[in-house]
């Protein structure tokens, strides 16, 4: 094991309440504070932590998008990354365009893993680890809550409906991280200075010979549909009371 | 004309009942011909399963050894073969589906359409997007196929009453060996479906521990509920992981959905918006899950849900 690349997405922090614009072009994004997708910290805090059983693995953060994605590239340096990859592009990145870009980066840096988040928590798509893993070929072990590795393979628990699910895979491989795989550290001052030193390359996305290419075209923005104010009841009896009417209850 | 292939879940035995949501999505494209594609060892028996869903026109098998486990590496270049006299390539918006969909995408050169909720034309969808909180209308380039996972949640299940054709199909496709299947966990359980089940009942951190937890099962099986849990549940210890309702667990749509001890984050609501009528039981009143709640009570859990065990008995 030499080298592990890990994909982070810059992306509304998760505490924001996030609203439409009211001409429903989209969702207001101005002044909201951006953070590391928390399935991209998890991803990272893996990476760092086969590294320091390990020793000797290199740890590179990778991601695309505008410049202002350096902040986030920023704390995967404090974090503990060594060294930072910015793709540059002010276009939106569609997961398929992710993943051809990622895979341009996989081919200059040969990875042994490729750590991505399950899904981004903007578009919640869970597309761009399994759309990477397909284009390079290699095995995808998606929904990780257990990542042991030894002599070229990974053993893999996966979060699945049913419950646990395990695979063997051989290495080099793409694996997509779920929630309670561990708890991310929390960056500390000190690392934040430090991170100001470690080298961060930016390179154009047009560089990497990927187009930004329009697949899938937004239309329209909605906000959800709104329930039906309920009512309260104000004890157990009326409660059982409801739900018996309703035929909710025997 | 369109033409729609759904990859149908199934455990070997039975057709996960996903299938059929994926085909009343699928009947929403206009004129739209319908086929499912089953892989496994043996499908015969959820073939004859798929093939009496009500608008399927074809069934087809694809049994090889190598695919007795979904693994996603082995079944997406199939998928893919399949693909190629489809225009549109349904998955299921399950574990199966997320995992295996994308590698399909990607070998196709297409671009995923994840959680479509609803079909406005054959190239033109809804889905949410930031758990929920927005719903986008999305135009697909028909320069490409379109694959897709259904949001199970957003659909009925198609009824019964087919008679599709069933037929194997033999496909000339190198299967990777650099994936193996180990084994799995899962917890056998008499109790429905957490995510087909007409009532569920869940709990959160106020419950804390997995032995108050039991509390709910108690009640749940008196009601023919299932039971689900919240993220921090979930993380605590005190359920287990494929009970998690949320944004990053199960999207659920009961007819009533019972929150016990749940303060009702964003990420927890997106797994419930679809439940017909929310219960909650929390002893915070402005608790944000009474927000969306149809019936509320505000109250200590340790003494409602004991007496609600008492009055229906
Ligand atoms: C990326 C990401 C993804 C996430 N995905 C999910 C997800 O899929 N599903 C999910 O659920 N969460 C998810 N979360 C977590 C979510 O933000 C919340 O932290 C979580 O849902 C809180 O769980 P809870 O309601 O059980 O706990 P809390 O928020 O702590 O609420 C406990 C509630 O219990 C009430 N209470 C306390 N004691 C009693 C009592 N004796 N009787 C009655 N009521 C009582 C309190 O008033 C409170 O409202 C996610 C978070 C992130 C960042």
């Amino acid at each position: 094991m030499q080298k592990i690349m890990v994909c982070v997405k810059r992306v509304v922090d998760y505490n924001v309440r996030v609203r439409v614009k009211p001409d429903g072009s989209g969702v207001m994004l101005d002044g909201v504070k951006m953070s590391v997708n928390p399935f991209d910290e998890i991803a990272l805090e893996e990476a760092l932590r086969i590294k320091e059983r390990t020793g000797n693995v290199e740890v590179v953060a990778a991601s695309i998008g505008v410049p202002d994605t350096q902040q986030q590239l920023r704390t995967a340096l404090a974090m503990g990354a060594d060294r930072a990859v910015l793709v540059e592009t002010t276009a939106p990145i569609e997961p398929l365009t992710a993943a051809q870009a990622f895979l341009a980066l996989v081919r200059k840096e040969n990875p042994d893993i490729v750590f991505l988040g399950k899904q981004a928590i903007d578009d919640d798509a869970n597309q761009t680890g399994q759309m990477l893993a397909a284009l390079w070929d290699r095995p995808q072990a998606t929904y990780a809550s257990k990542v042991e590795i030894a002599g070229g393979k990974a053993a893999v628990t996966r979060e699945v409906d049913a419950g646990l699910e395990t695979i063997e895979i051989d290495l080099p491989a793409v694996i997509t991280v779920d929630l309670r795989l561990n708890e991310p550290r929390y960056v500390k001052l000190p690392d934040i200075m430090k991170a100001k030193k470690k080298p961060l390359d930016v390179i154009a996305l047009d560089s990497l010979g990927v187009a930004a290419e329009q697949r899938l075209k937004v239309v329209k923005t909605d906000p959800p549909a709104q329930r039906q104010k309920g009512i309260m009841v104000k004890d157990v009896a009326e409660l059982v009371d409801v739900l018996k009417k309703k035929g909710l209850i025997r | 004309m369109s033409k729609i292939l759904i990859v149908g879940e199934h455990d070997g035995r039975q057709l996960n009942p996903a299938v059929a949501k994926c085909v009343t999505c699928a009947a929403g494209i206009a004129g739209g011909e319908i086929s499912v594609a089953l892989f496994g060892a043996d499908t015969a028996g959820v073939a004859a399963q798929a093939a009496a869903i009500a608008g399927v026109k074809s069934v087809l098998r694809v049994d090889r050894p190598e695919n007795t486990h979904p693994l996603a590496a082995v079944l997406a270049p199939q998928v893919a073969a399949l693909a190629a006299d489809h225009s549109h390539i349904f998955g299921p918006s399950t574990s199966f589906g997320k995992d295996l969909m994308p590698r399909v995408a990607a070998l196709l050169g297409a671009p995923q359409v994840s959680d479509l909720m609803a079909v406005e034309a054959p190239h033109r969808f809804r889905r949410p997007i930031y758990a929920g909180n927005a719903i986008i209308t999305v135009e697909a380039d028909p320069a490409h196929k379109v694959v897709a996972t259904v949001r199970v949640a957003s659909f009925e299940s198609a009824p019964a009453g087919g008679s599709a054709a069933v037929e194997s199909r033999t496909l000339q496709v190198a299967l990777p060996a650099h994936t193996r299947y180990v084994g799995a966990k899962t917890a056998a359980s008499e109790r429905p479906d957490l995510q087909t089940a007409a009532r569920v009942i869940s709990g959160g951190r106020a419950l804390g521990s997995a032995d108050n937890f039991k509390m709910l099962f108690a009640l749940a099986d008196k009601m023919g509920a299932a039971v689900g849990a919240s993220r921090a549940a979930v993380d605590a210890g005190y359920a287990a992981n494929e009970m998690q309702v949320g944004q990053t667990g199960k999207i659920i749509a009961p007819d009533m959905y019972v929150a016990i001890g749940i303060s009702g984050a964003i990420q927890h609501l997106t797994g419930i918006k679809d439940a017909k009528t929310i219960v909650a039981i929390n002893k915070d009143p402005e608790a944000p899950i009474f927000e969306v709640a149809d019936v509320g009570l505000v109250g200590d859990l340790f003494q409602v849900v004991p007496e609600i065990d008492r009055l229906i008995g």
